[in-house]
């Protein structure tokens, strides 16, 4: 998020400043909508997280003691809200569980040895192409999804992402490689299957 | 210990730093590592290129993505109660 939205007055969100909030909410939106989208995977979801983020926001701004930035407050209640929707679709899921750093790392190891980096450009992002991103992102496991969507997509620093979810800076790397390695999977696949088919015509 | 399993280990010791390389985050010595390793094993090499393309496709798409869509804006200010502040 740009350096210009940190310029919202904490002070005047306290006091209840109702323009202070529309402000707030036309400087986060954008952001924590895709947050939001990435990791519910449809736009009615995503819908909703995003109005229970901000709903929250104003609910506990007073709670706001301003140790971390007002941008990690935010990425940390739509995080847990987006989390939370999921839990309730599949309570099973528990993000806080350490056995995904100590599953055994030869489980992300690369099996995909294709070279699709020769491509023609207009193959990378093809309206095809963005729904296998997509579909790749939805098959990782929430607890390496949030990670990836903060790091990656959002743009967080390692810092800030452990911020934002409460884990240590080990265990965000740690998620954040094996997240890459399963998408870079993904994607192999895909675009492997491209470049036979490219080959073939 | 034969040359294939040998390069095999040091193919797996090096997998653990490839974000930290990527990142530009990994110190010089094991970056000359992985780099060194990588121009002799073909392997490597195609993860640490399609590792990057990949980082980089998403972030392009990203980019892309930032804005909300209008509607969803609209009802957002409409259920936080700040609709007098939505322009039209």
């Amino acid at each position: 998020m740009s350096e210009g939205k940190s310029e919202i007055s904490i002070e005047a969100l306290r006091r209840g400043d109702r323009g202070e909030f529309a402000r707030l909410v036309d400087a986060f939106s954008g952001p924590l909508y895709r947050l939001a989208l990435k990791m519910l995977g449809n736009a009615s979801d995503a819908e909703d997280a995003l109005q229970n983020t901000f709903l929250k926001a104003f609910q506990y701004v007073d709670t706001f003691e301003g140790r971390s930035s007002l941008s990690t407050w935010l990425y940390r209640i739509a995080s847990n809200e987006a989390l939370m929707m999921l839990r309730k679709r599949r309570p099973e899921i528990n993000f806080a569980d350490s056995t995904v750093e100590e599953e055994d790392e030869r489980n992300y190891a690369p099996v995909q040895f294709t070279d699709w980096c020769c491509l023609p450009e207009e193959e990378y992002l093809s309206a095809e192409a963005r729904k296998a991103m997509d579909r790749a992102v939805e098959h990782l496991p929430e607890t390496l999804r949030i990670v990836f969507v903060l790091r990656d997509i959002e743009d967080l620093s390692i810092q800030e992402t452990s911020q934002v979810l409460g884990l240590s800076e080990t265990a965000v790397k740690t998620r954040l490689l094996r997240a890459r390695l399963r998408l870079r999977e993904e994607l192999s696949s895909y675009y492997g299957d491209r470049l036979n088919k490219r080959s073939k015509e | 210990m034969s040359a294939k399993k040998q390069s095999l280990t040091q193919c797996q010791s090096l997998l653990v730093f490839l974000s930290d390389f990527i990142d530009g985050t990994l110190n010089d010595d094991l970056c000359q590592e992985i780099t060194s390793h990588a121009a002799e094993c073909e392997h490597c090499r195609i993860v640490v290129d399609t590792l990057r393309k990949t980082i980089s496709l998403y972030h392009e798409c990203a980019d892309e993505q930032a804005e909300i869509p209008g509607e969803v804006r609209s009802q957002l200010f409409k259920t936080l109660n700040l609709q007098d502040y939505l322009e039209p």
